[in-house]
């Protein structure tokens, strides 16, 4: 597994033609400011249906804040201010009358992991069971595959009784990642998802994400660049709220690249 | 010079005397604070013990409350603590859940925090008189059983809010934002992972409240307690004895009591109190037990 790494594929030659289709996520113009702090400024892009986008870049640039937008976290982030607008399947977020159904849609792993309370069990089956599933066979169904794709499934098999919340944490960030997967989400997104996970898991997660691909978009926040080469279709650098380029990952780290800056921190000469 | 590696620097030294001089003072003041508690219950239980029996508690008073015991007085406690959490529970639980989990925080939910707090700070005899103004004259429940437990409820509401309140908020907002994260509705989220985990401090409160209810005097005393009342209450619209009023009576109102009755009086209600208090404390170690993170 860990072998791979560096002498990989291009994308494209792994995963076939990119940008099909009309874009999933279209933002235009997006500021976001905390209590007039501004955090991210003047952003436009897209992400296609079926991409890995990965967003690198240094502390404070606007990362996790683009993430938060992106579900409309800001109506429970007090002092919170979103301009501009982001379309999702063509849809304003902010045209959303019911935001509990679009936060459905969209599975979020932040870098603190979060063990609901409840027993490993219930925390992924949370998820299905508001969506009505309720059927004791199909919630089993879906909590082994879910858990399974996390890497998680074979640590607590055993223990699906116990509670979420005393689990290492390294295994509460895989159970949050398999939370997020059984909302069967049309978009996942990770922000630093690896952070509190050692390298042969995250390896194992990295594939199971890259076979994830094919049903779903993924938006990848990560401070681990070469995470982002081996997993993003295309990269976006954001700098100090600022988004500074977008492109094909593999130009990015082959440094085809339009500002100085990127390269400076592809290279790590940033201080 | 330099010192020796790791002898202790004056400023070492300075910083032991100073905390040995605060602990010192902390432990004082401690001591202080539990010597009138154990005074005041050594004197109840010496004076009052002789008066305690199962007649002493399970009959009716006597010779114009000089003898006999103080069955009705209990049964009417009972019945005004019942009374007042069915009014209390419900609506002090409802509205911190609105302000803890729902209302934005804002100028106007601050306001009402504030006078949360605030009615926890009015004297009980200024409530008594709203509730015998309210309850009494203008709802006209009479001096009753329902009249004095609303006046009470009213009082001990703040109790059961700002418990809630707090234990609600002793959940972490993490556990929120992950649940709203998968689409789960405020009250989806309140229902499964917050109401669950807070549960222990609600009721910690509301046993805290009983005990506050069931010492209450002044609340009742124009509102549905009665001195003597020859049979026990049957209906919300009966007025009652109560243990409270009771012992104020005895030790102030009627004449030729003997001291040990008043002194028994006194001790059946502190045992009330602290055994409710005791329950709460039990309650909450063994649900610390349950903790779930």
């Amino acid at each position: 597994m860990v072998d791979g790494v560096g002498q990989e594929q291009p994308r494209s030659a792994n995963f076939g033609p990119l940008y099909e289709g009309p874009p999933i996520i279209e933002v235009r113009d997006l500021g976001i400011s905390y209590g007039g702090k501004p955090a991210l400024r003047d952003a436009s892009f897209d992400i296609y249906r079926h991409e890995i986008f990965g967003i690198i870049g240094p502390a404070n640039s606007g990362k996790t804040s683009f993430l938060r937008a992106l579900n409309r976290m800001d109506d429970f982030t007090t002092g919170m201010e979103v301009r501009g607008s982001i379309h999702i399947n063509g849809k304003d977020v902010n045209d959303w009358r019911n935001l509990y159904a679009l936060r459905s849609r969209i599975g979020v792993v932040f870098p603190l992991p979060v063990g609901l309370p409840l027993s490993v069990y219930d925390n992924v089956a949370f998820s299905p069971r508001l969506r009505g599933i309720r059927g004791k066979a199909e919630l089993d169904e879906v909590v082994e595959r879910c858990l399974t794709r996390a890497a998680l499934w074979d640590e607590v098999k055993d223990r699906l009784d116990s509670l979420g919340s005393l689990l290492s944490g390294g295994q509460q960030q895989r159970l949050t990642i398999a939370r997020a997967l059984s909302q069967e989400p049309e978009l996942l997104l990770l922000d630093e998802f690896s952070i509190a996970v050692d390298p042969v898991t995250t390896m194992r997660i990295e594939d199971v994400l890259k076979d994830l691909r094919s049903e779903l978009t993924i938006v990848l926040v990560t401070n681990l660049v070469q995470q982002a080469r081996r997993l993003a279709d295309r990269t976006a650098f954001f700098l100090t709220g600022e988004v500074v380029e977008i492109g094909a990952t593999e130009d990015l780290f082959k440094r085809k690249v339009q500002d100085e800056r990127t390269t400076g921190y592809l290279e790590g000469r940033f201080g | 010079m330099e010192a020796p590696m790791f002898s202790a620097t004056p400023l070492n030294r300075r910083s032991y005397r100073s905390q040995s001089v605060a602990k010192a003072v902390f432990c004082l003041m401690t001591v202080a604070l539990v010597i009138p508690v154990l005074l005041i219950l050594g004197t109840l239980v010496v004076k009052g013990a002789p008066a305690i029996s199962w007649e002493f508690l399970f009959t009716a008073p006597t010779n114009n409350l000089t003898a006999g015991g103080i069955f009705p007085a209990l049964v009417g406690t009972i019945w005004l603590v019942v009374v007042a959490l069915l009014a209390s529970v419900p609506v002090g639980v409802a509205a911190a859940l609105y302000l803890s989990e729902y209302a934005p925080d804002n100028l106007l939910t601050r306001a009402i925090n504030l006078a949360i707090v605030n009615l926890a700070g009015v004297p009980s005899i200024v409530h008594a008189l709203f509730g015998f103004g309210a309850f009494v004259l203008f709802f006209r429940f009479n001096a009753s059983i329902l009249a004095a437990s609303l006046t009470l409820a009213v009082m001990t509401l703040p109790v059961v809010i700002v418990a809630t309140r707090e234990s609600l908020q002793a959940v972490p907002h993490a556990f929120r934002e992950a649940c709203w994260n998968m689409g789960a509705t405020r009250w989806q989220t309140i229902r499964k992972v917050v109401l669950p985990n807070s549960i222990s401090g609600i009721l910690t409160g509301v046993i805290l409240e009983v005990s506050r209810t069931s010492g209450e005097t002044a609340p009742i005393m124009f509102t549905g307690a009665t001195a003597y009342l020859a049979f026990l209450p049957e209906s919300v619209f009966d007025q009652t004895m109560a243990m409270s009023y009771h012992l104020f009576y005895i030790a102030t109102q009627a004449t030729d009591v003997p001291e040990e009755l008043t002194y028994g009086v006194a001790l059946v209600l502190i045992a009330i109190v602290l055994m409710m208090n005791a329950v709460s404390i039990a309650f909450r170690i063994y649900l610390r037990g349950l903790k779930k993170w």
